[in-house]
């Protein structure tokens, strides 16, 4: 055993970047749930863009269009759930299921002439000597732009819902869409709109991994971090800056288990991985007794009767 | 303008109509789509549809049917019975892990005694480890009001990663040369749940499955508690006026639909799967969600979806392997009957109205 | 459920027209258990199979299916197949072993070649494997000379026989080139995964590693280490060839080719036999890479004479003297270790620091 070898500011660093592509799918998922609407269709959405990300970056040699594609794919997909649970009122339970199996299922299609190739390589952020200052530079200042991007949509989220008409709006929808209806809100169309932005949010969490973290296309390649990002939004109970803070604590605890490893402490790998989704069931006990808890709309289907 | 209103009452003929006009439309669809990647469309869906029930080797494929569709009956069923009531339990999938680890591990620790007490032992153990796994979410919820669709769908993974450790730890087969995985249990006579005749696909399973379905229809229909379920999913405060004590409804819901997945669990890894492996699971408690819903959350219609399910799923491997069709394409295919199939269910509940609203 | 209600009249008309093809056509079956674009594992099964289809053109004819789940749902392909008239059937993952023996039971005419398994209940199944051992053999001597922290990281999938043996042996012929020499393992607990892979290979780099094995299938290692430069790795189940020169400095490449072209060949001249072939690089089953201008040349004339030595048998990756982790003697001076040994191979030699995990 070598825990000498584990470098904090490395880890802190690679904790970052394994976080992003969750970060970005779960502030997505956030908004869509404080709109009231439950989507499990987050992984289908996420491999759709990353596979749209890959092609359009690879045929376009830009990595910046690419990922616009990413976005514009996963949303094309979300409106598909969009369609089937505001105007066609079905389950959304169902219907995220099935957003997924139609998802993965689409991307490998798609990507069938992909696999093997090397996408163009995204640049680091110029951020010049930032990133040299001891200790935080690196862990601050040495990311690829995305990474501050989901920041920057975590922010504007956080402002969003919480200073604005249109974030009150959101809320108000999600936490009773009778009572919105009834304020003259156009539920649905706040809705859908909502479900689009976090199919968008999906798209580029994909395509981080399609073409940055991994980066190339192999069918299924997003692995689950769809569903992580599900229990993550729990997790933060629907603060954006909760959202940041689990995706690190989830991300991190991967990377503290695999440094672990690396030094040679032998630990029970299987216990480790399950432990954020027990943290996560905890916090939401902890929760229900607390006064944030989750939209009280959610996942109920609106019709406006009358 | 197209606007939709409800219907006064549920159309009998549209319940019947759209899932046919689901099927028809995908199979237009799904058609065009397998035309584009250069298959002949009549052929392929002949294939999938037709093949498995029709065929040549229908002899083989039929029993198939049942044994690809027992599980996804059998826990679309319990699932039903909550989704009536409003309680959702999308977790199955992880206690149908925990009934076939439960089970397999009852029966493992006598291995290799033989005594006919072994195999309704697994039974228990696995109906008890599904129903424990599923009352986790069930206590949280009316101890402490927690959201039982999260708690158990993150039940699901810890599940996974259970599995995990039990293939490669306290379960692993001692003589299998430190593969991971169990013993087979299609080789332990007293823990084999076999067909119970030869080349029929009937397995307890099944047999299983055909109880739970009685049971939950006379349920539905016949008896208080049935009764108590669909008027607290369709009118949650006069239930509570009528005296239903809504959280005994959730333990029995959630306790109910955990105890069936995890029998579908025990009985899939004693027979077809026989043993157990870190890939065990495949999904079963996640698509019986979605047979649920096409079901109607009638105990009928699940059996009737459980098997149009089990027939895409059989009927996509024989086109793969005769028409050289990518699996992919037929995951978008299955994603597509899916889709028409919610879509259309609307037109059960609701009228589409073309034109203006009319001025009240 | 009216199953038995069956319209027979238009049954037989179609089963007519789906059954009965050519039957002078030598028909193989592949079941694959992920899909055919993994890039690693099932992708160069399918070569292989491609590789039957070239060489025996229309005296042949290939299916498959991918994405087969391990259970009931393999055994419903295999028996499919065998009912359409297949005469061979490759089933390419560990976890068919039970459902190949239960289908070649009911189907003694149709051959099986179940891949890295150990169980040929019937006269007709075979079983077949790689020394990718043998392979390790010349990355670890590639890698003891390359690395110059002396930290080598390994990515190990599961702690089953077949991933120990690969490190013990890449760690045995580092150790020989480069005494100072030390194993980093992580295990990721999957065979294809690409972003914890990439992650794994990260923390490995992070930890001073500058080289990294893996035993698993995707490229994400690859491009975590041209990222952070300087980092060598080996391509892994297909060569990798788009990371060459460097970081790739060679490969283990999983040849199916010649294996599945000898045994179609057996079964369509009648002469197709239960057999458990473990071949390594002599038989071709086992291809090493090209290793790139990036190993200076002597390393490379080393690496070359090491895998000719392990081709016609005059040097075994496993000889001796060796000891154990806890120093108890594993191998005599000179003496090798025999197959069934290597087959349930579930410790670490001396050296390698850690547990395996239980």
């Amino acid at each position: 055993m070598d825990l000498s070898a584990i470098n904090p500011i490395l880890l802190i660093a690679a904790m970052i970047a394994a976080a992003t592509p969750i970060l970005l799918a779960a502030i997505g998922e956030l908004v869509v749930e404080r709109a009231g609407v439950l989507n499990l269709g987050v992984e289908g959405m996420m491999i759709t863009g990353a596979v749209c990300g890959f092609i359009i970056a690879v045929n376009t040699g830009s990595p910046t269009v690419g990922f616009i594609a990413a976005a514009v794919g996963g949303a094309v997909l979300s409106l598909l759930f969009a369609f089937l649970t505001q105007v066609a009122l079905a389950n959304q339970v169902a219907s995220g299921l099935a957003l997924t199996l139609f998802g993965l299922g689409l991307s490998s299609l798609m990507g069938q002439s992909y696999v093997g190739i090397k996408p163009p390589r995204a640049e680091a952020t110029p951020l010049g000597p930032l990133a040299e200052i001891p200790i935080i530079g690196p862990i601050l200042f040495g990311h690829d732009l995305m990474v501050y991007l989901g920041l920057g949509i975590v922010a504007a989220t956080w402002a969003v819902l919480k200073f604005t008409r249109m974030g009150l709006v959101l809320r108000a929808v999600g936490e009773n869409h009778d009572a919105a209806h009834a304020l003259g809100y156009k539920v649905k169309r706040i809705r859908t709109l909502a479900i689009l932005f976090g199919g968008a949010c999906a798209g580029l969490g994909g395509a981080y991994i399609s073409l940055i973290r991994v980066p190339q296309w192999t069918e299924g390649m997003t692995a689950g971090v769809g569903w992580i990002a599900l229990a993550l939004v729990v997790f933060a109970s629907w603060k954006p800056w909760r959202v940041l803070l689990g995706a690190y604590l989830f991300g991190g605890i991967t990377q503290l288990q695999l440094n672990l490893q690396g030094a040679g402490v032998a630990i029970p790998v299987e216990y480790l991985a399950m432990s954020p989704y027990i943290v996560t069931i905890i916090v939401l006990v902890i929760l229900s007794a607390d006064k944030s808890r989750a939209p009280g709309s959610l996942g109920r289907t609106f019709h406006a009767s009358g | 303008m197209i606007r939709i209103e409800a219907r006064p009452q549920p159309s009998a003929v549209m319940a019947y109509a759209t899932p046919v006009l689901a099927v028809v439309l995908t199979m237009i669809f799904g058609g065009a789509l397998f035309a584009v990647l250069g298959k002949d469309p009549f052929e392929a869906i002949a294939t999938i549809f037709w093949e498995p029930i029709f065929g040549e080797f229908a002899f083989f494929y039929r029993p198939q049917l049942l044994i690809k569709g027992a599980p996804l009956v059998l826990i679309a069923i319990g699932l039903a019975l909550g989704f009536r009531a409003g309680i959702w339990n999308i977790g199955a999938e992880g206690q149908y892990i925990v009934g076939a680890i439960c089970g397999a591990g009852a029966g493992l620790a006598f291995y290799p005694t033989e005594s006919v007490l072994i195999f309704p032992l697994m039974v228990l153990a696995g109906a008890l480890g599904g129903w424990a796994w599923a009352m986790i979410p069930g206590v949280l919820k009316v101890k402490f009001g927690t959201n039982e669709i999260l708690v158990s769908l993150m039940l699901v993974y810890v599940a996974e990663q259970l599995l995990a450790s039990m293939s490669l730890g306290l379960l692993k087969n001692p003589e299998g040369f430190g593969f991971p995985g169990s013993r087979n249990l299609q080789q332990y006579p007293s823990a084999h749940n076999a067909e119970i005749i030869a080349g029929t696909g009937m397995h307890w399973g099944v047999v299983a499955a055909l109880i739970a379905v009685i049971f939950a229809y006379v349920l539905l229909t016949r008896h208080r508690l049935g009764f108590a379920i669909r008027v607290t999913g369709e009118a949650p405060r006069a239930a509570k006026f009528g005296g239903v004590n809504p959280g005994r409804l959730v333990l029995f819901c959630l306790g109910m639909s955990g105890l069936l997945a995890g029998l579908a669990g025990m009985f899939e890894v004693a027979g077809p799967a026989g043993q157990i492996s870190i890939d065990f699971n495949v999904g079963y408690g996640f698509t019986a969600i979605i047979v649920a819903f096409l079901g109607r959350l009638n105990p009928l219609g699940i059996v009737a979806a459980g098997l149009l399910m089990a027939l895409t799923y059989i009927g996509g491997d024989i086109a793969q392997s005769q028409l050289g069709l990518p699996a992919a394409a037929i995951q978008v295919f299955q994603g597509m009957l899916l889709f028409f199939l919610l879509a259309l269910d609307v037109l059960t509940n609701y009228r589409v109205r073309f034109g203006a609203a009319e001025v009240a | 459920m009216k199953l038995t209600t069956l319209l027979a009249s238009a049954a037989l008309a179609l089963g007519l027209a789906g059954g009965a093809m050519a039957q002078d056509k030598t028909k193989v079956g592949f079941v694959y258990v992920g899909p055919v674009g993994d890039g690693g594992w099932t992708y160069e099964h399918d070569q292989g199979r491609l590789a039957v289809e070239a060489e025996f053109g229309d005296q042949v004819e290939t299916v498959f299916v991918e994405n087969v789940a391990e259970g009931p749902d393999s055994e419903r392909v295999m028996t499919q197949m065998a009912l359409d008239g297949a005469d061979l059937i490759f089933t390419t993952s560990f976890g068919y072993m039970d459902p190949t023996n239960n289908v070649a039971a009911k189907f003694p005419d149709v051959k099986f070649e179940h891949a890295t398994g150990y169980k040929r209940l019937h006269p007709n199944v075979s079983t077949y494997s790689a020394r990718f051992y043998e392979g390790r053999a010349i990355q670890g001597h590639i890698a003891g000379n390359m690395t110059k922290s002396n930290i080598i990281g390994y990515i190990g999938s599961f702690p089953i026989p077949e991933v120990i043996r690969g490190i013990n042996s890449a760690y045995v012929h580092a150790k020989k080139v480069n005494p100072d020499v030390e194993f980093k393992i992580i295990w990721v607990y999957t065979w294809f995964d690409p972003a914890k892979e990439a992650d794994a290979a990260k923390t490995l780099i992070d930890q001073g590693a500058d080289v990294v094995l893996q035993h698993t299938d995707s490229t994400a290692p690859q491009a975590a280490a041209q990222e952070a430069g300087g980092v060598v790795t080996f391509g892994q189940a297909s060569d990798m060839g788009q990371y060459a020169p460097f970081p790739r400095v060679s490969s283990i490449i999983d040849d199916w080719a010649p294996y599945y072209i000898a045994r179609t060949r057996a079964v369509m001249e009648g002469t197709w036999e239960s057999q458990d072939t473990w071949d390594g690089i002599g038989a071709g089953m086992v291809g090493i890479g090209e290793i790139t201008d990036a190993v200076p040349a002597d390393v490379r004339e080393e690496a070359l004479a090491l895998k000719a030595a392990l081709a016609d048998g005059s040097y075994h990756a496993f000889t001796g003297p060796l000891n154990k982790q806890d120093g108890s003697p594993f191998l005599a001076d000179g003496e090798t270790a025999d197959d069934g040994t290597l087959a349930g191979m579930n410790f670490y030699v001396e050296g390698i620091e850690g547990d395996i995990p239980q």
